[in-house]
């Protein structure tokens, strides 16, 4: 994934100032439980929503099994149509396409519609050491992008800015990166959205290139799908003469009819909304309309490594609808930042560890980030069993075992700082499976219980008695009591 | 109708007082309860925290230590959802794996019979009203296993609802997680405060001086925030409030101080 996330710190640690920060955490309650609420309300609408949910889950898991094949219809459909298709196998690979691609066409910059998967494999980064400039064109990308900043969320990467301070941003950015912002600017939704407007519509009508993803592809016809909210995506991929696309190959869906369902629980999810506004399709190069010339980027990374996972493929049928992070408490306190990658949120601690591996103390760390609460699994509208995968991965983290990485079967080493837990994973799992031990263990501490202490030092311990008193621990276990029970009346008479 | 208590691991050790209000509320109900000794853990720790391998052979003294019984009532969400959810999927794995070994007997004898408390009560015993006296104000916190994995629903508030006294007050958020997690708690200290606080702030807002929960690892969590910080709210596991009676009224375990 991008090089901008390399070397950050791993979860807890981000998370104990995240989780500090006031603004921050009003900014994430405020808007997650808005989103959560309406979503509620939006799902509630529908009598199939079950039925709905399975049927997604049933496209995205048939299309998984026969990838290869629809993959392979994409491609013959893209070409017929007039477009070229590019195969990536990493991140490099496909920034060095795309850049190639964009250096052919003899410009320095491109707009680009919010894509996910651009940000996932550093592309703008990429292209600004190649000298061309990417603007970003979706509102909420424009601030992160302005602030120099990162996304915290994949549907609103600026939800941990207020207005106030997107406005700060507006003032102090929008003029070294075209037209400035108005002068007397207000943190009115109103006026802010006109500034960026007026910003935007300049790039717009300059750039010959447009670089976008895509949140659907359908093989039988190799028509790319985009969903959003502003129409500044619509923009990007009529007008300019070149269209860039750059999509992971999960993306694929079979047919049109398959993306009925699609278009029913992606806005829902997503955005609490019964219909998408702006759903844009577009099938190669059309003569007289449109992009002149289309390219589509198909990116692999780490994708088919997960593919060979079992119980980590259904992490794949993601739609990137967002309603994981909306609900997740975790998220809502340590914020999108402290996930270290473009996919913040109960999906990024899945996905991100599949996708890069859990050699770095960051990617390891993800798959913790989790109170195992389940509020995901219950939302996710491809019914990914979120929980399920969270443990798969601790184990490979915990224990080790096997994997796939860049299409090789191997088998993988613990990873670090785990050792003194397993050693007492493995002591307690030997008590417990011997009662006379386990009674042991009990009895020693209740006789020593006026000796513990209410703070106690070690890593594990003090990281609980920092914030909380430990439980009093009774005289008497349960099973102490239970076996120095007087004898029942009922039973000594029979 | 042979019933068997699994009184788990944390009530054992730490919330003795839990386990003896199951027996006497089932008792009460004219049920026939024992408790096996060989019982000790039902891996939830080990398995949550990715140490799948150790559970194995828990699963099968579960399985050992439960045999023969009709129903296994728990008093824990948590750990009833472990063994109906994660016992089958142990067994699974382990047979991808090329060593079955009985665990998927084990799994399939013991996952059916499993019940969480409430369950046990409202659909096998087909009561709400246990005949409980508790003259309190009570506001209740569903934990995640029982709520989403178990599927418990109303089930909890309506054997409250029932008790005479009581006053049941509704928690915002409720279906909120508490931030405990198992080992999330030391993994992800600041998290997991910083939940905890919020749900105690949401329980405060309510005013009831109780807040009542079904699994005592939650508990434990809310209370050793509470506790710290001297919040006059205290934690009281459903089945004491469902064991008491006018004769013998729920009273506060030692050195945590006095009901309000």
């Amino acid at each position: 994934m991008s090089g901008t996330y390399l070397g950050l710190p791993a979860f807890p640690q981000a998370a104990r100032l995240s989780t500090r920060d006031e603004q921050l955490r009003a900014n994430l309650r405020h808007a997650t439980h808005t989103i959560r609420a309406k979503r509620a309300t939006a799902i509630a609408e529908l009598s199939d929503w079950p039925e709905l949910r399975a049927a997604g889950t049933a496209i995205k898991d048939h299309t998984l099994h026969h990838l290869d094949h629809y993959l392979e219809q994409l491609e013959t459909a893209v070409t017929a149509a007039g477009g070229t298709v590019h195969w990536a196998i990493d991140a490099d690979d496909a920034n060095r396409i795309v850049t190639d691609l964009i250096h052919a066409t003899g410009e320095t910059e491109v707009v680009k519609v919010k894509s996910m998967a651009t940000q996932e494999i550093g592309l703008n980064e990429a292209l600004a050491e190649a000298g061309i400039n990417a603007y970003e064109t979706d509102l909420a990308e424009l601030i992160v992008q302005l602030g120099n900043d990162r996304p915290s969320h994949i549907l609103v990467p600026a939800i941990h800015k207020n207005r106030t301070e997107i406005r700060d941003i507006f003032h102090t950015h929008m003029a070294a990166w075209g037209r400035p912002a108005p002068d007397d600017l207000t943190d009115e939704p109103r006026d802010l959205a006109e500034a960026a407007r007026l910003h935007l519509r300049e790039k717009f009508l300059r750039a010959k290139v447009a670089v976008s993803g895509a949140n659907f592809m359908i093989a039988e016809t190799g028509t790319m799908v985009v969903l959003e909210s502003e129409g500044n995506g619509r923009m990007c991929l009529t007008l300019p003469e070149t269209l860039i696309s750059v999509v992971g190959i999960e993306k694929t869906i079979p047919t049109w009819r398959d993306l009925e369902v699609f278009l029913q629980t992606l806005p829902r999810s997503s955005t609490a909304e019964r219909m998408n506004p702006y759903t844009t399709t577009w099938t190669g190069t059309t003569h007289g309309d449109g992009p002149r010339t289309f390219h589509l980027v198909l990116l692999d990374n780490g994708r088919t490594d997960t593919l060979a996972d079992t119980t980590g493929r259904q992490t794949l049928r993601c739609i990137r609808c967002s309603a994981c992070l909306n609900v997740c408490p975790v998220y809502e306190r340590a914020g999108g930042h402290a996930y270290g990658s473009p996919y913040p949120g109960p999906i990024g601690a899945i996905l991100t560890p599949q996708l890069r591996g859990t050699t770095t103390a960051l990617d390891a760390s993800l798959p913790y980030a989790s109170t195992l609460c389940g509020a995901c699994y219950d939302v996710c509208p491809v019914a990914i069993d979120i929980p399920e995968v969270l443990v798969h991965l601790r184990e490979r983290i915990a224990q080790g075992g096997p994997t796939t990485r860049h299409g090789t079967k191997a088998t993988i080493k613990p990873a670090k700082g785990h050792a003194t837990e397993r050693a007492a994973m493995r002591a307690a799992a030997w008590t417990l499976d011997h009662p006379a031990a386990w009674t042991a263990t009990q009895r020693l501490a209740t006789r020593t219980r006026a000796l513990h202490p209410r703070r106690v030092p070690g890593r594990t311990a003090s990281a609980w008695t920092a914030t909380r008193d430990l439980p009093t621990v009774p005289a008497r276990t349960f099973r102490d009591w239970w076996q120095h029970r007087e004898p029942d009346p009922k039973d000594s008479q029979q | 109708m042979r019933v068997a208590l699994f009184v788990t691991c944390v009530n054992d050790l730490l919330y003795p007082d839990t386990g003896r209000a199951v027996v006497t509320l089932l008792e009460r109900l004219g049920v026939d309860v024992d408790f096996p000794t060989a019982q000790t853990c039902c891996g939830q720790p080990q398995f949550n925290t990715g140490y799948r391998h150790q559970t194995e052979p828990l699963v099968h003294r579960y399985a050992a230590a439960f045999d023969g019984y009709d129903y296994i009532v728990t008093p824990s969400g948590s750990c009833a959802a472990m063994v109906r959810e994660n016992y089958p999927r142990i067994a699974r794995r382990a047979t991808t794996e090329g060593r079955d070994n009985g665990l998927t007997r084990a799994a399939a004898t013991t996952a059916p019979r499993t019940y969480e408390l409430t369950e046990f009560l409202v659909d096998i015993l087909g009561v709400t009203d246990v005949g409980a006296y508790f003259p309190h104000t009570v506001t209740y916190h569903p934990s995640c296993h029982g709520l989403r994995t178990l599927g418990l629903r109303d089930r909890p508030r309506r054997l409250l609802q029932a008790v005479r006294g009581l006053e049941l007050r509704e928690l915002p958020g409720a279906e909120e997680c508490c931030g405990f997690g198992g080992t999330f708690a030391v993994k992800n200290p600041h998290v997991s405060t910083a939940m905890g606080h919020d749900k105690i702030h949401n329980a405060l807002t309510t005013g009831a001086p109780i807040l009542c929960g079904a699994d005592n690892s939650c508990l434990m969590h809310i209370d050793g925030l509470l506790r710290r910080h001297h919040t006059p709210l205290r934690t009281v596991h459903l089945a004491d409030i469902l064991a008491s009676t006018e004769e013998h009224p729920y009273t506060a375990p030692e050195k945590t101080g006095n009901l309000r």
